[in-house]
């Protein structure tokens, strides 16, 4: 009898002890980590397009801390669902994306300035004022603070902007993967560039 | 410092060091393929058709053109010019015309296409004008580097980085060694090495330039041990130098410009750092002979040394080839053709690359080209699992774990990569070299790298994005809150004009208006009557000049009404509204406390248990009624004393406009009306507060008496204000109506005839029963009555002051 | 035009090929196996040959379910090598149905089911010989006395199994010293013990090994870092309790010449694949390895410890690797156990 209740003394002291120390160690070494909603709107990209269905990344941000699936981010891609899921500590989704989306390819806007009229619906549609021009001026996009996110097509009453791939140039160019275990490299035959020279 | 060794008579396989070199770790020992280029004396290439020259042929911003499409350029003429302080000037290699500045396919891994200068040689090679610098040792140092930088000297080992800007030391700096880069460790390369065996006094030369300028504590050069002949040239041309040459085993890379100074001094550069920061600096000998040549002789880099080398040429060996020369001039010149080329590469076999087509020109940093069969460069064969066999990792030279690098570079976990310091990989290509799986490391490493780099500009750009979206979300919130304020304005204006509207003020003039306009078309009608009558036309001229009278006053008073409406109401008028609304509030509140007051005390009575939480209700209920009660006091200290203010504002009279003087009187004293009223009406309500107060036993009785007392004296002002405004306008009128006495009793007829009318309209009216209308001829025939009294009075008025009776 | 654009380096050592490096362990293993076959008969010999094509086909099968290319995987003849491995280390008795058992589960439980060549964390051979050892304890046991070997007729009958073993076993030296740890008179009258260095033959075994492993060392195909690390720290364990007890404890000599030591540094523990891999890390772990294997053989209940230690040691391969990254250039210190 006496060694069951010395048995049960000596568990409970220890809970008691590690108890404390647990407690102690929680507060002393808090570790105050930034707000869960900025560090979702940290991975998200920031394209601002609102394709989630959300004004900007930010507000998707709250709502995806809020509970919102994690997985509505076209220009993000499934590297943005995973990251997010591994973030949050949620299961990985398919990305929620209309079938022909060409995820993940860079795009800018670009405004045939001969077309266009001057309405500022573009400036306005713009979520991250990247849009130059006045009323009954011609329209210009800032292409290194544009977006991508093509919101301000769809306004053009006459249809003069394009989104128009973004294209390496020596500074964004990078080398390509390999093919990876068992492949041959594809560039062994590449495909020659025709050359203005000689065109 | 001597050259301790007299060079010339040590056979190179005894040379003794003059002082001990180090080791670094890691290398290879590639096949050197160095025979095949060594074979001849370095020949001058032909010129070719055109000259390509791309604007970034350097490291660092690209050059700037200076010329354009059909401008004549000649030989060593600078056509582009350095942008910013990390880039280098260009010089036209010979004299010719500028085809065009475009897109061309430059010296670039990617076979992208980026802007260069095209020039077509005229043949005749004329010089522009040079300035030696013969006396250079007199020259300030400052000077020499511009020269340096001004003759777009780009490192001529690989790099390309600007010369000058290693040249320029901080101020105090002090160089413990400069170290000279003769080692020249790729396989296959010659061309440092052909260099040296035919102008090594032209080394010695730009290295005593060198050192003039940084003032080393030691110079160092570094030649590795298969280069006899060069050692040999070498130590001939610096004897009685100040100069050691050290010969350095045959190891890849000991050319890397860290691993070299590795190699003769024991130090490290340290990560992302620069050799200054160890106090060495290194410059290949290339480079030293160009500074050689920009110093002595004025001219600008144009050409340089390079290595034509692989199977594919039939004459392999060293060319003195101008800048730009585009590659496929080389090939052809020393005898290779398209179809024995299965691989095209500038540079080195180990860290050169492949390019896509010959038209890419020689630049400053070409040192080699390699066209080789496929039999030489074969395809290389596919990857194989990496098996962790350590190979790699034993012959990195920067000691990494190039398989660790290699697993975090495919599975993209940028993070880890650079954990293990992926961004220190110099891209040596050892790893890749001795991996036994055939695994492309470095291209794995490039990837990677590039990917962190995108990544890192991706989050700048993404932050900017975000920044971007922040402040037009500010700026729309700002614009929607100012859109909201002003529309509140405007809605609160005509609440004001509504609230006005059915008031004293507003209410006043209309009726003024209305009056005046009335007695107008009475004047008018009696005017007709008077014509149709036959009276005598002096009446009808006077009935007429009545009839003016009166429609300039219906004028002025409708004008009147449209200022009133226009300006709103008084300000007194919101004042009273928010004093009315807080009175209501406090009402609310103070009987809202009591009522709590009693259930807590019925509460407490009964011994509930929530009689505490009641009384902190009845508590709080009676704060919040004190709080409206202090507002509401605010309120009314404020309300009366712009209700005073107001008609005071506004006393001027007018009397040269005698058209108008009429409406303007009658709009004053309604307005003064207004404001006694107002002022009256608050008094009023302030006493029946003060009474509600004392009942209620609220403890600013005091104050309420205060204000009271306050409204009184504010209301008996407006009265004063009034009074004395009217005692004015009788003034004016009897002024005015004295002059024509005549006029005065027409008026007071017409005024009676109308009042007649009138009377006749409302007897209709009330007949039809239409009580809409009954109400205005109401209006309306009191306006007239009172018309016609005050014709009448001012007839007798003037009259009796003016002592004319009537006959 | 066109040319091949692949990115430096633009030449690589010629043969390169994991298939190569593997052929060169191969033959590093060839003295050992020729010892083998002196002592103790063809067995041995019948068991690898029998192994081979097991080890071939087990991941063949398995690499075509993969829906891999079976040809270009098979042609890095690591199967061949964890197959050769086995069949040394399992004893020269063995029948061919615990070499199958052995060998396929080798391949597919330990190595593709894992990810193939690369991906596996644990040396297969060992998986393998362990999984025998526990189920077959028996079999796995069973060692023939030196120099009393069966003839190749009587090997064949053993792989097939219609002879029993008994007739040919005797105890390991490594088994005998276990039995009469403590009682010096019994030890000194065991013949098998006193062999030339170490046990009775098993001190040709070793030393065969070890020629083969300095021919790997030689050949750059392992670094010295594995094996002197395993050699010191099962000599360096040993040495002072042997000082202390010697009738207790074996000498550090019998026990780097006994068993499966020489064999267990130099061709085991170095499967890349499974170990550390900066040198540090390396030299750490062959030294955890032979304080194991010294720990299982004086404390443990198995005669030898090579496939345990072996199998311990790759679990914590990766945390060595974490800790021992070396210092790299230009930097001041290295990042041991630095965190994200
Ligand atoms: S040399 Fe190749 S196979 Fe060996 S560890 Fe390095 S990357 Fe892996
Ligand atoms: S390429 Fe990078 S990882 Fe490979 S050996 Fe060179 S420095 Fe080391």
């Amino acid at each position: 009898m006496t060694t069951i209740v010395i048995a049960i003394l000596a568990l409970l002291a220890l809970a008691a002890g590690f108890g404390a120390l647990l407690g102690f160690a929680s507060e002393k070494f808090k570790v105050e980590g930034d707000p869960i909603v900025d560090q979702i709107d940290a991975l998200l990209p920031q394209t601002q397009c609102g394709q989630c269905g959300h004004p900007g990344c930010r507000p998707y941000a709250e709502a995806i801390a809020a509970g919102e699936e994690h997985n509505r981010c076209p220009p993000g891609g499934e590297q943005t669902v995973v990251d997010l899921s591994e973030l949050l500590g949620r299961e990985v989704l398919p990305l929620d994306a209309e079938e022909d989306a060409d995820v993940g390819i860079k795009k800018v806007a670009y405004i045939r300035e001969d077309e266009c009229i001057g309405c500022t619906k573009c400036i306005q549609a713009c979520p991250v004022d990247a849009i130059l021009g006045a009323a009954k001026q011609m329209h210009t996009v800032i292409a290194d603070e544009c977006t991508g996110c093509d919101l301000c097509v769809e306004p053009c009453p006459v249809d003069c902007i394009d989104m128009l791939e973004v294209k390496p140039t020596l500074g964004t160019w990078i080398w390509d993967k390999p093919p990876g275990i068992g492949k041959k490299p594809d560039n062994l035959i590449p495909v020659v560039n025709v050359d203005p020279v000689e065109a | 410092m001597n050259a301790r060794i007299p060079a010339t008579t040590v056979p190179v396989g005894q040379y003794q060091n003059p002082r001990p070199i180090h080791d670094f770790r890691g290398g290879i020992h590639p096949p050197q393929n160095k025979d095949q280029s060594t074979g001849r004396p370095i020949r001058r290439a032909p010129l070719p058709e055109q000259l390509v020259l791309p604007l970034n042929m350097h490291l660092g911003a690209p050059a700037k053109a200076l010329v354009s499409a059909g401008d004549r350029v000649l030989k060593g003429q600078k056509i582009a010019e350095g942008n910013g302080a990390v880039s280098l000037p260009i010089h036209a290699p010979t004299s010719g015309t500028v085809m065009a500045v475009g897109e061309r396919p430059i010296q670039h891994p990617s076979g992208l296409h980026a802007p260069c200068i095209v020039i077509a040689p005229d043949g005749e090679e004329t010089w522009t004008e040079l300035h030696p610098l013969t006396h250079w040792r007199e020259c300030a140092p400052s000077m020499l580097v511009a020269r340096i930088r001004e003759a777009g000297i780009a490192g001529m080992g690989g790099a390309g980085f600007p010369a000058a800007v290693k040249l320029n030391l901080r101020d105090g700096q002090q160089i413990e060694e400069l170290v000279i880069n003769a080692v020249e460790c790729e396989p296959y390369i010659t061309a440092d090495d052909m260099l040296m065996r035919e102008r090594a006094e032209q080394i010695i030369a730009g290295i005593e330039k060198l050192q003039f300028l940084l003032q080393p504590k030691a110079t160092l050069v570094g030649i590795e041990d298969n280069k006899p002949e060069a050692i040999k040239a070498m130590c001939a041309a610096a004897e009685g130098k100040s100069m050691d040459i050290l010969v350095v085993p045959t190891k890849y890379p000991s050319g890397g410009e860290k691993q070299l100074i590795e190699l003769l001094t024991g130090k490290e550069v340290p990560s992302g750092g620069i050799p200054a920061q160890v106090g060495v600096v290194c410059h290949n000998i290339g480079t030293a002979v160009a500074i050689h040549r920009a110093i002595e002789f004025g001219e600008p880099l144009i050409s340089r040394i390079t290595t034509l080398t692989g199977d594919a040429f039939t004459e392999p060996g060293n060319v003195e080839v101008l800048l730009g020369t585009p590659v496929q001039s080389l090939l052809d010149y020393a005898g290779a053709t398209a179809e024995r080329i299965g691989r095209l590469i500038m540079g080195g076999p180990m860290m050169g690359f492949a390019i896509h087509t010959p038209s890419v020109p020689i630049v400053k940093t070409t040192n080699c080209i390699i066209a080789a069969s496929a039999a030489e460069l074969p395809a290389p064969p596919p990857e194989q699992p990496c098996i962790r066999c350590g190979s790699c990792a034993e012959v990195c030279p920067a000691n990494l774990l190039p398989q660790q690098l290699y697993w975090y570079s495919k599975t993209e976990d940028l993070e880890r990569a650079q954990q293990y310091n992926l961004m220190d990989c110099i891209e040596c290509g050892a790893c890749a070299y001795v991996c036994p799986s055939n695994i492309p490391l470095v291209q794995y490493y490039r990837h990677a790298k590039g990917e962190v780099r995108q990544q890192v500009a991706e989050q700048q750009k993404a932050d900017k994005a975000r920044e971007r979206f922040e402040a037009r979300k500010a700026r729309l919130e700002k614009e929607a809150a100012e859109k909201e304020a002003r529309r509140k304005a405007r809605l609160e204006a005509s609440k004001q004009k509504k609230s006005a509207a059915p008031g004293v003020d507003l209410a006043a003039l209309k009726k003024a208006s209305l009056d005046a306009s009335s007695a107008y078309k009475a004047a008018v009608k009696a005017l007709k009557a008077a014509e149709t009558e036959g009276a005598d036309p002096d009446t009808v001229a006077q009935l007429r000049t009545d009839a003016d009278n009166l429609k300039a006053k219906a004028d002025g008073a409708k004008a009147a009404v449209r200022d009133a409406k226009a300006g709103g109401a008084s300000v007194a008028d919101t004042g009273a509204d928010k004093v009315a609304e807080l009175k209501k509030a406090v009402g609310e509140a103070s009987s809202a406390y009591k009522a709590a007051v009693k259930d807590a005390k019925a509460a407490e009575e009964a011994g509930a248990e929530n009689a505490s939480e009641l009384r902190s209700h009845a508590d709080t209920l009676k704060a919040k009624a004190d709080e409206l009660k202090a507002q509401l006091r605010d309120a009314k200290a404020s309300a009366p004393a712009t209700a005073a203010t107001a008609p005071a504002s506004k006393p001027e009279k007018s009397a040269e406009q005698a058209s108008s003087e009429a409406a303007d009187r009658a709009k004053k004293m309604k307005a003064l009306k207004t404001a006694f009223n107002m002022a009256n009406k608050q008094w009023k309500e302030a006493s029946a507060s003060l009474e509600r107060a004392e009942r209620d036993g609220a403890d600013d009785i005091d104050t309420l008496k205060k204000t009271v007392d306050k409204l009184r004296f504010k209301a008996d002002k407006a009265k004063e204000a009034l009074n004395v405004l009217v005692e004015e306008a009788k003034k004016n009128i009897e002024a005015a109506s004295g002059s024509d006495l005549k006029t005065l009793k027409l008026e007071a007829g017409r005024a009676e005839a109308a009042v007649r009318a009138k009377e006749k309209e409302l007897e209709d009216a009330k007949r039809s029963g239409d009580q809409e209308n009954i109400d205005v001829i109401y209006r309306e025939r009191d306006a007239l009555r009172r018309e016609a009294t005050m014709a009448a009075s001012s007839l007798q008025s003037a009259i009796d002051e003016q002592g004319l009776k009537e006959d | 035009m066109a040319f091949i654009t692949v990115t430096s380096p633009h030449t690589t050592q010629t043969g390169n090929h994991t298939g190569a490096f593997m052929r060169q362990v191969l033959y590093a293993t060839v003295p050992g196996l020729a010892v083998l076959t002196w002592l103790f008969g063809f067995g041995t010999l019948i068991n690898l040959l029998w192994a081979i094509p097991v080890a071939l086909a087990s991941e063949a099968l398995v690499l075509k379910a993969r829906g891999r290319d079976v040809r270009f995987f098979l042609a890095d003849y690591s199967a061949v090598v964890t197959a050769v491995l086995l069949a040394l280390a399992i004893p020269p008795t063995a029948p061919w149905w615990l070499t199958l058992v052995g060998v396929s589960f080798s391949i597919v439980v330990a190595k593709q089911i894992y990810g193939g060549l690369g991906m596996n964390p644990f040396n297969p051979a060992m998986v393998g010989y362990v999984l025998l050892l526990i189920s077959f304890p028996v079999e796995m046991t069973r060692w023939i006395a030196p120099h009393e070997a069966p003839s190749l007729m009587e090997s064949v009958q053993l792989f097939l199994g219609s002879t029993s073993a008994d007739a040919f076993t005797g105890a390991t030296p490594l088994d005998t010293f276990r039995t009469w740890a403590g009682d010096a008179e019994k030890l000194a009258s065991q013949a098998i013990l006193n062999g030339k260095l170490a046990g009775q033959g098993w001190d040709w075994v070793n030393l065969a090994f070890l020629v083969g492993g300095l021919y790997l060392v030689w050949r750059k195909i392992i670094t010295w870092h594995i094996p002197v690390g395993v050699l010191a720290g099962l000599a360096l364990t040993a040495t002072p309790f042997w000082l202390y007890d010697p009738v207790r404890y074996g000498t550090p000599v019998f026990h780097l010449f006994s068993g499966a030591a020489m064999l267990g540094a130099f061709f085991i523990a170095t499967d890349p694949v499974s170990a550390a891999t900066s040198r540090l890390g390396r030299l750490i772990y062959g030294f955890l390895i032979g304080v194991l294997v010294w720990v299982i053989r004086s404390h443990g209940g198995y005669p030898d410890a090579m496939a345990f230690a072996v199998l311990l040691m790759n679990l914590s391969a990766p945390m060595i690797d974490y800790y021992t990254q070396p210092r790299t250039y230009g930097h001041k210190a290295a990042h041991r156990g630095a965190s994200r």
